[in-house]
């Protein structure tokens, strides 16, 4: 027996028999289960993007599937935005891939002023547009991402249909182990998230005045929010994100447009 | 077919008298990683124990077919596929949780407790208490990683399982939680120090010296 089970043909045999099998195993596992995932991460996204317009409270509990969707498909329009001209264009912005965009030369730029370590940025944005029973626009929903201490931190920014009052501000997602619970995880903290509501994005000349700061009196002004303690860098790439997403290589003249009335 | 005895022995031995972190200091990475909530720490046991349990019992059924020259590659290859289905089961079923343990699940196949108990357990011992052997790992490990869990989430974040137990000052309340214990390192002084309390509970244990 030992001799056999050690002769060249078994060893092939035995090695490649269970490459065969263990491939096998894992790529039905993985087709049967992607649409499954899929919808969990949709899902997920849909979840925050309502959590920061305000309409549904995920810490109250566990969400229900299907009040989600309901609420999502009722109150949200998703809308493809060309970085460029700060004009909509056309397309279905709900299966849109920004991501995957991003990362094929073709459809993305290198940005000069790299400051919240992106790499790269699709040319085409997706904005989220909530509106009220009545169909009047309450809230415009930017996504922002940027590079924190250990890794990207994905973000929605929910700003009042005048796209300058901050609604909330809304970490949803981290590549890798994210950022240090405790300390830069606290950019989840309903508490820390709470300070963003009600702050304005713009001084009265019209600059991006927004800051995380950590002296007290500028974090009382109307532009300012407390600095995490403790998360130096989290914070600074929390405002890294939202400096390099609100400017000229971002959405800047998307907001221009909005601003000036181009929404309604 | 082994009897009670050695069966209770498979099984519950691993939890106190050969701990797999505890006795013989593998798989302390992810017990680092992973330890500073109790919800995580309980999913990433249970992938551990489904992980070696199963890995245990598909090694040991082809333990006498297996090749001794690519015996190392043959069990890699078992353990990598169960822990790429274990993540993807947790991506599509427990999506949260998945977000949270991130790449550790699949660090699972460089857990030394799995390839460990492979090499020397299921290459030598019939399927049934092959899979017994890794249940009572998988349940050794989580004995450590639930006691690191529970100090650390108590004390670090004034909660369990999310409820919280000591209202923070943060919230209004007047506990200070200790961030260290929020840190992966803090999770070396405790098992340190849940190493000292078994030893110290179970001398024979303790390595001679020299």
């Amino acid at each position: 027996m030992a001799s056999n089970k050690d002769s060249f043909g078994k060893t092939l045999f035995v090695v490649i028999g269970l490459c065969f099998v263990c491939s096998m195993f894992v790529s039905t596992a993985a087709v049967l289960l992607k649409p499954t995932q899929q919808e969990n991460k949709l899902l997920d996204k849909q979840k925050y993007i309502l959590e920061a317009a305000g309409l549904v409270d995920t810490k109250a509990g566990k969400l229900e599937k299907k009040t989600v969707i309901d609420t999502y498909n009722k109150y949200v329009e998703a809308r493809l935005v060309d970085l460029k001209t700060g004009d909509f264009i056309e397309g279905n912005a709900d299966t849109f891939d920004v991501e995957k965009a991003a990362r094929t030369p073709a459809t993305s730029f290198k940005p000069q002023h790299d400051i919240a370590s992106v790499k790269r940025v699709a040319n085409t944005g997706v904005v989220y547009l909530i509106k009220d029973d009545n169909k009047q626009l309450q809230t415009v929903i930017i996504p922002v991402k940027g590079y924190g201490l250990w890794s990207t931190m994905f973000a929605f920014l929910a700003v009042e249909a005048d796209m300058n009052t901050i609604r909330s501000l809304v970490y949803y997602d981290f590549t890798g182990s994210g950022e240090t619970p405790g300390l830069g995880g606290e950019v989840q903290n309903p508490q820390w998230i709470a300070k963003w509501e009600g702050k304005k994005l713009y001084n009265e000349n019209g600059e991006l005045a927004i800051q995380v700061t950590k002296l007290p009196t500028v974090a009382a002004s109307v532009h300012g929010v407390d600095a995490l303690s403790g998360a130096t860098l989290t914070s600074n790439g929390v405002q890294h994100s939202l400096t390099f997403w609100l400017g000229e290589e971002g959405f800047a003249r998307f907001i221009e447009k909005a601003r000036n009335g181009g929404l309604s | 077919m082994a009897n009670a005895k050695e069966l209770k022995q498979v099984l519950t031995g691993p939890i106190i008298n050969n701990n797999p972190i505890a006795l013989q200091i593998l798989g302390v990475c992810s017990a680092l990683a992973v330890t500073a909530k109790m919800e995580t720490a309980i999913v990433m046991t249970l992938a551990l124990t489904v992980v070696t349990a199963f890995s245990n019992l598909f090694i040991s059924l082809l333990r006498n077919h297996i090749p001794s020259s690519v015996r190392i590659i043959v069990q890699m290859t078992v353990i990598a596929s169960l822990v790429i289905v274990v993540d993807q089961v947790l991506q599509a079923y427990a999506y949260d949780i998945a977000k949270q343990l991130s790449v550790f699940v699949g660090l699972i196949i460089t857990n030394c407790i799995v390839m460990g108990r492979a090499e020397a357990y299921a290459m030598k011992t019939p399927p049934m208490m092959s899979f017994m052997d890794g249940i009572g790992n998988g349940l050794g490990y989580g004995a450590i990683l639930l006691s690191v869990g529970f100090i650390r989430e108590l004390f670090g974040n004034g909660s369990l399982f999310g409820i919280e137990i000591l209202s923070k000052i943060s919230d209004g309340g007047w506990y200070q939680p200790n961030g260290l214990l929020l840190l992966p390192p803090s999770a070396f002084f405790l098992i340190g120090g849940l190493i000292w309390m078994i030893r110290t509970y179970k001398p024979e244990q303790v390595e001679a010296k020299g």
